[in-house]
């Protein structure tokens, strides 16, 4: 043990030493630079102070929300943090001061129940349209689309639900779930419609978009669960399958649904202390508003081109300043 | 991937076997009997009274579990409990947003860390050469380059300094309890159980509930790490306190010493080795949680191998794998090399002590230096943007779609092949039983392979899984564990075999199986889908990479043990190699073969979350859902105790088959 103690000794002599050396010296472009970061710091003023983005875990929404945080940063001079969170964790965030925005939300009613003003606590709070539609559906791979059009109506699923099954779905067609994040009533949809299919759940979006790559390549059947706007529609159009329209009509009870998705009107929502603040970058926020064309260019720089996501918004500001003025005015 | 028992020291240990009493009828027989009329009354009922609840809805429990937790976040300004974690992760905040400041990201307004990454490295290696030797040292180095040269200096740093918070936290929590246990029987027995529950608990159940009272970031990522990490400091460090020989603690005692002094000068310096694995598997275990904990943006590696998955890119998520990698080798060497020194040192008082003194000062004097250096320049502040982890990534993207290309179509085949001809019948048996039928079919082998001290806890786990309503899937998650560890046990028999008997073999494999248990399952996910697409296979392919390495090593360690006169015995009367070793090697080294098989099950049970999320579905995916969805919470909560009673049973039976057998 002695030895092992004065070695302890040694140790923190020269970790004093080192702090010594720390404290008494800078250096030549570093210097330089954090004289810049100083002055640039004192400039900025207070106006828009800092911004927390949540970062739920798809491209789409890196798109959106490394778009507007360059914008805050170059524009607004806010120091803008990124935070990677799934959805319910970055609405808790809301309360405690983490997190100030959500930029796309596909709808969560239990979240909103828990905290909205009203129903909830009134932690978080609605800002808008991103002016995204969402489009959720049951989708089917280019080459199956082109090779038997009839498959892109719900009536004549039965008819194939032979090429369709799997290993995996007991012998019926296997239709593709997707990851547990996103609202889907296919189990009920398929019963609903005397459908002879089976609902596996891929359980993550990795998981179903390799599916689908891999049917389009080996020219496999394949139905699922897919959705709008998306990085994959880039490179593979999936083609969408004719449920019964969505109408008011349509059952609303989970179990009953026998009709196609409702659209889906993404939002911004946002933590209602940072929305009552005097912020400049509450009003960014609020005027956002673009294309599904829009995030798809931005989500191919980050998906197909590997760019990094701030470069990738920073390309796409560069490029429409048009649209940018808009979210300033 | 989160969960398992890790080398929980083996319970009963005698070596060599005693002559086997025989039964009148052998124990396979009557299992096998009861396999039969299982299958018999099965054919007549199947399909009724199967408590399907399908994928996208819940009970009434799950409901009032959830109501249970919208209560607590209602109530989360007023709630006592809670002002002192919110104390508590202020502190761990500050800390680790200290370090980082310190070593890994910009302390404004300086555009880089007050330590560039120079300085950084240097200490390191320095730091490796004072606690081991220059060989670790050199080790250190190149793995601190190596996180710069692949361009993940930061993340890398990042992750290094939330797992030697989490450890220094576990350390300060888990000797006091370890302590405990090691010198009360009944603390042993208390915390056994609770040890148990946080090592098979799936950490998404948690991770929610984590984030609400300790925040979103780097506090909530060490609470979470700690939470699993914790348990194999306080179960070894606890086992060495106990084992410390009887005679050494009378000798001792009988000079008169207090309970302190034995404590502190007795039983502590002598478990001294077995302390520092403890410290070691704990420090493996926080590094497994990497990528889980930045799902609650925990800083470190795990983000850019979450990103990867984002864009399916299996290139983007390799090279910080590999660096998690890279990282656990370096931290697993050094604190054994370290505990063997110290050893050493204890024993011998070391060698040229003066000699070694000198060159720990000059080098410790360079190293400051080049901490200076990179507080003063730009290059050796920041690590200089090269191109190597963008090409070991593409390369490594190569090399997958070609593996994927290739092989597609044979391990479309033998996914297929397996499903039908064992998998799919397997569970039909298990799961399209009515539950009063699987139960007692169940139960009754447990009482057949493991007596009476398997019956109670089987029986206790498979009521509370009745109760938790979700006996259906817990029933198909129990066929995907049992094939798995089936596949792992033929893996771990022949390569475990196979290290024990050619030294190059083990050379060869070590490596790579330290890469497969600590590589995130995250980045094999893709490969593994593009060869297996979104089924129950892949998942048990996954589980099959994540249980393997632990039990084929402990296999070949078992294998290696068996004492070479008997091996020499065996040859000199004759025997063939393959007598050899199905007829003394295997069945001297029985004790590992079944230690190894209860580590697969249960390594690979904590696959199962994973499972769900490439298309296994059933309990992994309930606990996705519970994280995914607010609403479904509840119905996680419940998957995730279903995994851990089915966790405690399989151990349960395993160990009473184990003891009953000698």
């Amino acid at each position: 043990m002695r030895i092992r103690s004065t070695r302890f000794g040694r140790m923190g002599a020269v970790a004093a030493c080192a702090a010594l050396v720390l404290s008494s010296c800078g250096g030549s472009s570093i210097e330089k630079q954090t004289k810049q970061n100083e002055d640039k710091a004192a400039a900025a003023g207070g106006e828009c102070g800092e911004l927390n983005m949540a970062i739920n875990p798809w491209v789409g929404y890196e798109a959106d929300a490394y778009v507007v945080g360059a914008v805050a940063e170059s524009e607004l001079g806010c120091t803008v943090t990124y935070k990677d969170l799934k959805e319910d964790v970055s609405w808790q965030g809301f309360g405690t001061g983490e997190v100030d925005v959500v930029i796309e939300d596909w709808g969560h009613p239990a979240l909103e129940q828990t905290f909205f003003e009203g129903s909830g606590d009134g932690t978080a709070t609605d800002l808008g349209p991103t002016g995204n539609v969402g489009i959720i559906g049951w989708y089917v791979p280019p080459w199956l689309a082109k090779a038997h059009p009839d498959i892109l109506d719900y009536k004549n699923l039965n008819k194939y639900a032979d090429e369709f099954a799997t290993s995996e779905s007991g012998g019926k067609g296997q239709f593709l779930g997707s990851d547990p994040s996103y609202v889907q009533f296919d189990e009920a949809i398929v019963s609903n419609l005397d459908l002879n299919f089976k609902v596996v759940f891929s359980g993550s979006e990795a998981a179903s978009i390799e599916a689908f790559q891999k049917a389009e390549a080996k020219k496999e059947f394949l139905i699922g669960y897919f959705y709008e706007p998306q990085w994959l529609f880039a490179d593979l159009p999936l083609e969408k399958v004719a449920l019964p329209p969505y109408s008011e009509d349509c059952p609303v009870a989970p179990a009953k649904v026998a009709c196609d998705y409702a659209e889906t009107v993404l939002k911004k929502i946002g933590s209602t202390e940072w929305a009552d603040s005097d912020s400049t970058a509450v009003d960014l926020v609020k005027n956002f508003e673009w294309t599904n064309e829009d995030q798809n260019v931005v989500a191919k720089y980050i998906s197909e081109d590997k760019m990094d996501p701030e470069d990738a918004a920073k390309k796409w500001v560069a490029e429409n300043p048009d649209k940018v003025d808009a979210w300033l005015s | 991937m989160s969960t398992a028992t890790r080398e929980r020291p083996p319970e009963t240990d005698t070596g060599s076997a005693p002559e086997r009493v025989r039964t009148p009828i052998p124990r396979w027989a009557m299992a096998f009997a009861v396999v039969a009329v299982w299958v018999v009354i099965w054919y007549f009922t199947k399909g009724r009274d199967t408590l399907v609840l399908p994928g996208r809805e819940h009970t009434e429990l799950h409901n009032s579990l959830t109501q249970f937790r919208d209560s607590v976040i209602a109530g989360r300004d007023s709630n006592v409990f809670m002002q002192i974690t919110t104390v508590i992760a202020d502190g761990l905040r500050a800390g680790v947003d200290w370090l980082q400041r310190m070593l890994s990201i910009p302390n404004l307004p300086r555009p880089v860390p007050e330590i560039g990454w120079l300085g950084v490295a240097a200490i390191a290696t320095w730091v490796g050469y004072a606690i081991a030797t220059w060989r670790i040292a050199i080790l250190v180095g190149a793995s601190f380059l190596s996180f710069g040269l692949l361009g993940f200096w930061q993340d890398s740093i990042d992750l290094l300094i939330i797992t030697l918070v989490a450890v220094t936290v576990a350390v300060i929590i888990g000797l006091p309890l370890a302590v405990w246990i090691g010198t009360s029987k009944w603390a042993n027995t208390a915390l056994s159980s609770v040890l148990d529950l946080m090592q098979t608990m799936p950490t998404f159940v948690y991770l929610l509930p984590i984030v609400l009272f300790f925040g979103i970031g780097a506090s909530g990522a060490v609470v979470a790490t700690l939470i699993y990490a914790l348990p194999p400091l306080i179960r070894i460090a606890g086992h060495g306190i106990r084992s410390v020989s009887p005679t050494t603690i009378e000798a001792t005692d009988s000079a008169g010493q207090s309970a302190w002094q034995r404590l502190t000068k007795v039983q502590l310096p002598m478990a001294r080795k077995t302390i520092i694995v403890g410290l070691n598997q704990t420090t493996m275990a926080a590094l497994s949680m990497a990528t889980i904990a930045s799902f609650v943006d925990g800083p470190g590696l795990g983000q850019p191998v979450l990103d990867g998955l984002k864009i399916n890119d299996v290139g983007t998520a390799f090279v910080p794998g590999l660096l998690i990698v890279v990282l656990a080798v370096m931290l697993d060497r050094t604190t054994t090399a370290a505990s063997e020194r110290a050893e050493n040192l204890a024993r011998s008082g070391g060698g040229n002590v003066k000699r070694r003194r000198l060159v720990l000062a000059i080098a410790g004097v360079a190293a400051l230096a080049l901490v200076y250096a990179s507080r003063y320049f730009a290059w050796a502040a920041e690590f200089p943007e090269l191109s190597f982890g963008s090409k070991l990534a593409s390369a490594s993207d190569k090399a997958t779609t070609w593996v994927t290309d290739t092989f597609g179509g044979f391990t479309a085949g033998l996914k297929d092949e397996i499903t039908f001809s064992l998998l799919n019948p397997l569970e039909s048996l298990l799961a399209d039983s009515p539950w009063w039928l699987a139960g007692s079919a169940i139960a009754a082998i447990a009482f057949v392979v493991g007596g009476r001290r398997a019956l109670t806890p089987t029986l206790i786990c498979l009521t509370g899984i009745y109760f938790l309503d979700l006996w259906h899937d817990a029933m198909i998650t129990l066929t995907m564990t049992l094939v798995a560890t089936v596949m792992v046990m033929i893996l771990a028999v022949v390569f475990g075999v196979w290290m024990a008997r050619s030294r190059r073999m083990d050379l060869a494999l070590r490596p790579l199986l330290d890469a497969g248990q600590t590589i995130p399952p995250f980045v094999y996910l893709i490969p593994v889908l593009a060869l297996f697409e979104p089924t129950r296979f892949t998942a048990i392919v996954a589980g099959v990479i994540y249980a393997g390495p632990a039990a084929i090593k402990l296999v070949a360690d078992g294998v290696k043990a068996v004492s070479p006169t008997t091996i020499e015995a065996s040859r000199s009367s004759g025997a063939t190699t393959w007598q050899e070793i199905t007829k003394v090697q295997l069945p001297m080294s029985r004790s590992s073969l079944v230690l190894a098989t209860n580590q697969g099950l249960l390594y690979v049970l904590a696959m199962a979350v994973i499972g769900g999320m490439v298309g296994a579905g059933a309990l992994g995916y309930d606990v996705v859902l519970g994280f995914s969805r607010s609403e479904e919470w509840g119905k996680g909560m419940a998957a995730g105790a279903t995994i851990v009673l089915l966790g405690i049973m399989l151990d349960r039976i395993a160990r009473a088959a184990a003891a009953s057998d000698r």
